[in-house]
């Protein structure tokens, strides 16, 4: 698969302070790339060196196998963290002079718009002012903008704030219906459930350093324990436990169920593989359930986070 | 280019249809027309008081010489005790009591004359008084030392200079007057130009960064451009509202001064003019005078300090305004600006007019932050090509400096949110 863009060792500093030092990403053409990372760790700085709203001290930036230029700016589409509109300005107006800044001509703009428009049936929006709508509808808005131009690359910076889960859902599956139609999404959030629905790809960035990337099942394979969990309907619990307990490495596990259950965690070893570890349990009890323990994004985030510490 | 342009073009609107600039375009010169006919009005007022004077002489020689005027009546009370008169004028509220006690001398006479009166007199009406006493009495003086009058009068020269110049061209004495009216009214209008309009540039830049709108264009335009069609356009805004300005100001001066009769001349210039006694002769002396300033020039580098001064100090306005959350927050910067805008007018007024071509005139007109306003108010007293030449190319050099610096405030301020700066944090913005 190719990559749409390429980070190369991007280091930036801002007097003493290193706001990114040595990053480098691979986005894949048509992937959905999760940039994650706590507060302050150089998203923000990374997503404005692609902009090219910063220039990197080190390092380049390669979008489609070319140096980044002025002229990429059309290809990308940007909804940043911190956004606004002109308060005093007509919905309508200033969508259009949004779009002709990116590149597009007045009657392209008007035409895109109103499908837009249409679509998210909000028509009625064009002659009002944006002081007259709630800041959901501005985010509607804002997203529409940010998509009009048809770019190559969309960077979403916590997309969803500020919608309700229902408008947030309509967001979502446009931003997956985008992917489909070819374009390459780079999503930055502290959510990690979108990120576990959406994201293909994932980076981490931690105190400007990249300490985690790849695709995201990899990554889970990377991280999971080979543990299992397992719940069995036995005729005495603290007997079953104890025998458990001499064989496995156990911990306990706790999940809702309508019956009495021994819940655990079973961690196996090299020597051991599942289906065998299954049929030495149902020798011995009945299996309600039996499930591998996937790692998720929340625990990942937190565990890398921590032991980066 | 093209972005550029939608910029300029949409901070035009912008600015245009903002409320407050439509009011101002079209309240201020009915404001302007309507303050000067209101102190006209007031003046007149003023002048068509009467002013009752009362005179107590013990010496009985002045009486006929108090003459009523349009401003002053005299009462004769010098048949009453002083006594009786003082309280005559206390009752019957008149302006004062002139008292003029009888003397040996006249030399002791003229140091011991007194006006009574509850407030401190008007000074002129006190001249006034103090002319006409010592008129009699110097001519009492040369009748006593065997003087004749008539041969005095009779031998008084008025002498009025001529000026004229080398190449024998005659001048008014106005001269360096229109020169300085001249000369001042640009440097003025620029400052009230970049002070108006500069503040609109900054509270634009506030705005944007306020609305969190400016991520969203940056990551469309270079942030330098933004700034650049911010300023054009704030300017273009500007240009509008001072035509306008100055039309209806026109008009409204022009229906003012017939329908009321209202004269709209400052009241300094009236009095200068009538000081020439309105000679004819005088009056063409002017207009020659303002037909032989080098008006070409006087255009040319209008337009040229006009435009570079605005450049120069709108980029410092638009890259305060980056650095700032909020307009309160802009005031610690403003005295960078103000200092060298009200030094210019003050060299202006002060040093140009008493030595155009003096070391401080010419320093301040060299001088980039000054020069655009002094320089302005030199060249009509005339002025070496090449010290405008080294001024202008100071003032393009700089320009071209202080908005790279300006930029590079304007690139790192317009994304800091929260933090109030300092200016040890803005030199170090200049080095991200």
């Amino acid at each position: 698969m190719t990559n749409l863009l390429e980070v190369r060792q991007a280091t930036k500093r801002f007097g003493t302070f290193t706001a990114l030092s040595n990053v480098s990403i691979q986005v894949p053409k048509g992937s959905i790339f999760g940039l994650l990372g706590p507060n302050g760790a150089g998203k923000t700085t990374l997503i404005r060196i692609i902009n090219q709203i910063t220039l990197p001290d080190e390092g380049d930036v390669l979008l489609d196998n070319e140096l980044l230029k002025p002229e990429h700016i059309k290809d990308i589409g940007y909804l940043p963290e911190e956004r606004g509109l002109y308060k005093s300005m007509k919905v309508g107006e200033q969508a259009l002079y949004l779009a002709q800044l990116k590149g597009l001509s007045k009657k392209e703009a008007k035409d895109r718009l109103k499908y837009w428009f249409d679509k998210f049936d909000i028509t009625h929006w064009w002659d009002k002012k944006i002081q007259e709508l709630s800041k959901g509808m501005a985010q509607k808005v804002q997203f529409i903008v940010t998509v009009l131009h048809k770019p190559k690359l969309l960077i979403f910076d916590e997309p969803f704030s500020g919608f309700d889960p229902i408008n947030a859902n309509v967001i979502k599956d446009e931003i997956l219906q985008l992917r489909d139609e070819g374009a390459t999404v780079i999503f930055s959030t502290h959510r990690m459930e979108s990120v576990e629905e959406l994201c293909d790809h994932i980076a981490l960035i931690h105190k400007s350093k990249k300490i985690l990337d790849g695709k995201l099942s990899d990554i889970k394979r990377e991280y999971k324990s080979n543990t299992f969990e397992v719940g069995l309907l036995t005729e005495n619990n603290s007997d079953m436990y104890q025998t458990l307990n001499e064989k496995f490495k156990i911990t306990p596990a706790d999940f809702k169920t309508i019956d009495e259950q021994l819940k655990v965690k079973i961690t196996l070893d090299q020597n051991m593989s599942s289906n065998e570890l299954l049929s030495y349990l149902s020798d011995k009890a009945q299996v309600m359930r039996f499930n591998e323990v996937i790692p998720t994004v929340n625990e990942i985030f937190i565990k890398t986070i921590t032991d980066n510490e | 280019m093209n972005n550029l342009k939608l910029i300029i073009k949409r901070e035009f609107i912008a600015r245009v249809r903002n409320r407050t600039f439509v009011v101002m375009t079209f309240l201020s010169p009915l404001i302007f027309v309507g303050m000067i006919s209101l102190i006209t009005w007031l003046a007149t007022l003023n002048n068509e008081e009467v002013r009752e004077i009362a005179f107590f002489d013990e010496t009985g020689l002045f009486i006929s010489d108090f003459k009523n005027s349009d401003q002053i009546k005299y009462v004769n009370y010098s048949n009453l005790t002083l006594n009786n008169a003082k309280d005559s004028v206390v009752l019957k509220e008149l302006y004062g009591l002139l008292y003029i006690p009888k003397k040996q001398s006249n030399r002791e006479l003229a140091e011991s004359i007194q006006f009574y009166a509850d407030e401190a007199p008007n000074i002129s009406i006190l001249n006034n008084i103090e002319e006409v006493i010592a008129g009699k009495l110097t001519n009492q003086n040369f009748e006593e030392k065997g003087l004749d009058l008539n041969a005095i009068e009779s031998s008084k020269a008025k002498v009025n200079i001529q000026i004229e110049n080398f190449s024998g061209e005659k001048t008014s004495k106005m001269s360096s007057y229109v020169k300085m009216i001249f000369g001042g009214a640009a440097g003025y209008f620029l400052m009230m130009f970049i002070i108006i309009y500069g503040n609109m540039v900054m509270r634009s830049v506030i705005e944007e960064k306020a609305n969190r709108i400016i991520e969203i264009i940056i990551s469309s335009v270079k942030p330098m451009h933004l700034m650049m069609g911010k300023i054009l356009g704030t300017s273009l805004a500007g240009i509008l509202q001072f035509a306008i300005w100055a039309l209806l100001g026109g008009v409204l001066l022009t229906i003012a001064t017939s329908f009321f009769g209202i004269d709209p001349q400052p009241v300094g210039m009236e009095q200068s003019l009538a000081m020439q006694d309105g000679s004819q002769e005088e009056i063409q002396l002017i207009l020659q005078d303002i037909l032989k300033l080098p008006l070409v020039t006087l255009v040319i580098s209008f337009l040229i300090y006009f435009i570079g001064g605005y450049f120069l100090y709108s980029s410092i306005y638009a890259a305060i305004g980056a650095a700032v959350d909020s307009e309160t927050d802009s005031q610690q910067f403003m005295f960078p600006i103000i200092l060298p805008l009200m030094l210019g007018i003050y060299v202006g007024f002060f040093s140009v007019i008493e030595n155009p071509h003096g070391t401080v005139s010419t320093v301040f007109s060299m001088i980039p932050l000054t020069s655009p306003i002094v320089m302005l108010m030199r060249i009509p007293f005339g002025v070496n090509w090449w010290e405008v030449l080294i001024s202008i190319t100071l003032l393009v050099g700089s320009i071209v400096f202080i908005t790279w610096l300006a930029g590079k405030i304007y690139r790192v301020g317009i994304l800091m949110y929260g933090k109030k700066p300092s200016y040890k944090e803005l030199f170090k913005w200049l080095k991200y």
